[in-house]
């Protein structure tokens, strides 16, 4: 008799998804439909005069000038903070490596900025950079740069990308460090025999066998620079200056929060949803295909 | 600190019940939402547990419901729901939005007549009461916390740059000429900065230079709004201020009340900013001044009279009677001159009587406290006209944020001050063509 793996009840695996099932239907499912439908009502705040209108909030929404700047903000502000942060990360997990005596107490080091809040991590960049007392400002003067991230909004968005960047920098370092520890010392000392460099050794053998972690990193990171940052903008730029730094989630934010345009946010956020499912399936597509899973 | 808060009330609340508990039941719960933090949340807490220990009648409850905007979305989101508080707090700009929302709120003067209480216009102060009312003097919100733009100026970097420390600029001109010397002389870097651009510098410049800031009455007497901010004198003021920003005469601190750090830190020598900052002021041990609001020269009506900002408290409709009942005798207790000197001089906010206000100042409080009365007197040295009632826009929020983006334009030098006027205007109106227009 060969052992069976699977359980015989019919009744219990349902069961067992049943509760993230749940979580997904109240948190994603629920909400997402409200807002498809919210999206093509013309609505007051208080919600005493609603209108269908069909399609015209989406009509409205992509014929602003804002919206194709706010996407044009959006893509420059997600290429570099996701290409920035795993690059950094992946650079102090190879280095992290060398580390000889007291390696766990960099690596604990290296993780710290994760636990800090989005919002926290924004003030504490907002402190350093402001260009009136902040501490690292000063000396950016001193070097002859006008830095004033309140008017320029080039500064504006480095700051921005910088304190984004900074804050998921740990979280990439943590899982390269875990794939690099997956590599087998076997190959690296063997190719090490033949000769090769160092360089030679990363890009030959580390870097692509990291392609499996690599990949889940491009996604995690894509959707945090997409959804998760709002809390750093909202401290660091608030958006500003004019609308520089104002990504597709802070104007969804902006125009239903503050501006009280239930139809046009939830339009945006409609089309917002869309933009990341189809990012999302390209990525699984056509680059997981490149992906050599050990 | 809030959490030491919520256990003193938790702790109060818990004691109060067997006290009160055989009455308890019997009361007419009313909930009052607000945004007050620190000493003005407890000013709340304490006017409340005195209105209710006056009476056996009806129960205040006051809940802490975040920031203003966090307030507002709060009480839209629960009036949706059905669960609307009986009283909210909104601030100034909400204020177009509470009064488009009819059906969903019931004015304050009718809660008072209806109440048995009779509503006496004379008996307020008229800037404040005028800017919460309809154009026929309909009282539709109650003003709680009202604030006015000031000018606060550093004793010590005037004595350096050689200005008399005590004669305050009163015109523009004189700003921008002090501003001018304070950084010639080295005294400080910077000469001027101002908080809320859009408060203090449009909607406040109308007023008090009695300019009209759009058409029906600023938006008083009519939802069809044409922005009028890009007239001649708009213009001139703007492009003096984008003047200074280039050598930095003038510094930016960013679109709320950011800029009372840069005078805080002693970069700035002159700054305008709510009369509501000046605890903050005071608390820093700075050798400050205060002046009132500085006009135009030569402009005939200046100076006319201040908006308001701040908070007032609004009525939600569909609640019972008694709830009225109760809501008309806790506005009537919170108008008392007791209670209205209590928090003008615990808060330094404004009072809204004028009985509150000869109170405070037999007592002497305005001798010891310099500054305290500057706001006052800019409301009530005039009677408001057309222009100086206030602005009243469906979607002011919406519109503030187009003029800063414009003004941020214009600081950086991608805008002369007529380009970012008329884009303002431009965009301001589409905007509110949008949101009428639902």
């Amino acid at each position: 008799m060969t052992p069976r793996a699977t359980f015989p009840h019919k009744i219990l695996p349902y069961l067992l998804v049943a509760p993230q099932l749940a979580i997904t239907l109240v948190f994603f499912y629920w909400p997402a439909s409200q807002a498809v439908k919210q999206s093509l009502f013309r609505e007051d705040p208080f919600g005493l005069h609603s209108k269908f209108v069909g399609l015209a909030n989406f009509k409205h929404v992509l014929s602003q000038p804002n919206y194709i700047n706010s996407l044009e903000v959006t893509v420059i502000f997600s290429v570099f903070t996701a290409v920035i942060s795993m690059a950094v990360a992946l650079l102090l997990a190879v280095m992290a490596e060398k580390v000889i005596f007291g390696r766990a107490f960099y690596r604990t080091l290296m993780i710290w900025p994760y636990a800090v809040a989005p919002a926290i991590a924004g003030m504490l960049w907002l402190f350093m950079f402001n260009p009136y007392f902040g501490t690292l400002a000063l000396p950016l003067r001193w070097t002859g740069i006008s830095w004033d991230p309140l008017l320029n909004s080039g500064q504006a968005m480095v700051l921005l990308i910088a304190a984004a960047s900074w804050k998921q920098v740990s979280y990439n370092f943590l899982f390269f460090v875990a794939g690099l520890q997956s590599i087998p010392k076997s190959l690296l000392e063997a190719s090490a025999i033949d000769g090769a460099g160092e360089t030679r050794r990363f890009w030959t053998i580390t870097f692509p066998l990291l392609a499996p972690t690599s990949f889940f990193l491009l996604v995690v990171n894509t959707v945090y620079a997409l959804f998760d940052t709002f809390g750093i903008i909202d401290a660091v730029t608030g958006g500003g200056p004019g609308r520089a730094t104002e990504t597709l989630v802070y104007k969804v934010y902006k125009d239903g929060f503050v501006n009280l345009i239930l139809g046009d946010s939830a339009a945006e956020s409609v089309i917002l949803m869309a933009i990341v499912i189809a990012l999302t399936a390209i990525q699984f597509r056509y680059i997981e295909r490149k992906v050599h899973y050990g | 600190m809030k959490i030491t808060k919520l256990l003193v009330a938790a702790t109060f609340l818990a004691a109060a019940v067997p006290v009160f508990g055989g009455t308890a039941e019997a009361k007419t719960k009313i909930t009052w939402w607000h945004a007050m933090t620190g000493a003005n949340g407890e000013v709340v807490n304490k006017i409340t547990k005195d209105f209710n220990a006056s009476q056996n009648e009806y129960e205040v409850v006051p809940v802490f419901k975040g920031t203003y905007p966090e307030t507002l979305n709060a009480g839209i989101a629960a009036f949706r729901a059905g669960q609307a508080p009986d009283i909210i707090q909104v601030f100034d700009v909400g204020t177009g939005v509470m009064m488009n929302a009819q059906g969903a709120i019931k004015p304050v003067a009718n809660v008072l007549t209806e109440g048995g209480y009779k509503f006496d216009k004379s008996q307020y102060i008229p800037g404040v009461v005028a800017y919460y009312s309809k154009p026929d003097g309909t009282m539709l919100s109650f003003p709680y916390n009202s604030s006015s733009p000031i000018l606060y100026y550093n004793k010590d970097i005037f004595k350096k740059a050689g200005l008399d420390v005590n004669t305050p600029p009163k015109t523009w001109d004189e700003v921008w000429a002090d501003a001018k010397k304070i950084k010639s002389s080295g005294a400080a870097s910077c000469g001027y900065t101002s908080t809320w651009l859009t408060w203090i510098h449009l909607e406040n410049f109308a007023a008090w230079n009695d300019v009209p800031y759009g058409t029906h009455e600023n938006g008083l007497a009519g939802k069809d709004v044409k922005l009028e901010i890009n007239a001649p004198i708009y213009v001139k003021h703007f492009q003096a201020i984008a003047d200074l920003a280039k050598d930095g005469t003038f510094k930016y601190g960013g679109r709320t009340s950011e800029a009372k750090q840069i005078f805080l830190a002693g970069t700035c020598g002159i700054l305008t900013e709510s009369s509501g900052g000046i605890g903050d002021i005071v608390k820093a041990g700075m050798n400050f001044g205060v002046g009132p609001l500085p006009y135009v020269a030569g402009d005939k009506n200046a100076p006319q009279n201040t908006i308001p900002g701040g908070a007032s408290l609004w009525v939600f409709a569909n609640k019972s009677k008694a709830e009225y009942k109760g809501i008309a005798e806790f506005f009537h207790y919170l108008s008392k001159t007791s209670v209205q000197v209590y928090l003008h001089e615990t808060s330094g906010y404004i009072p809204i009587t004028k009985a509150a206000y000869e109170a405070t100042k037999k007592s002497g409080f305005y001798d010891k406290n310099p500054g305290r009365e500057t706001p006052i007197l800019e409301m009530i040295g005039k009677a408001p006209t057309a222009n100086s009632k206030g602005v009243r826009l469906v979607n002011l929020p919406q519109v503030r944020d187009i003029e800063n983006e414009e003004f941020e334009k214009m600081l950086a030098g991608k805008e002369t001050a007529e380009e970012a006027l008329d884009n303002a205007v431009k965009r301001g109106d589409a905007a509110i063509q949008q949101a009428i227009g639902q």
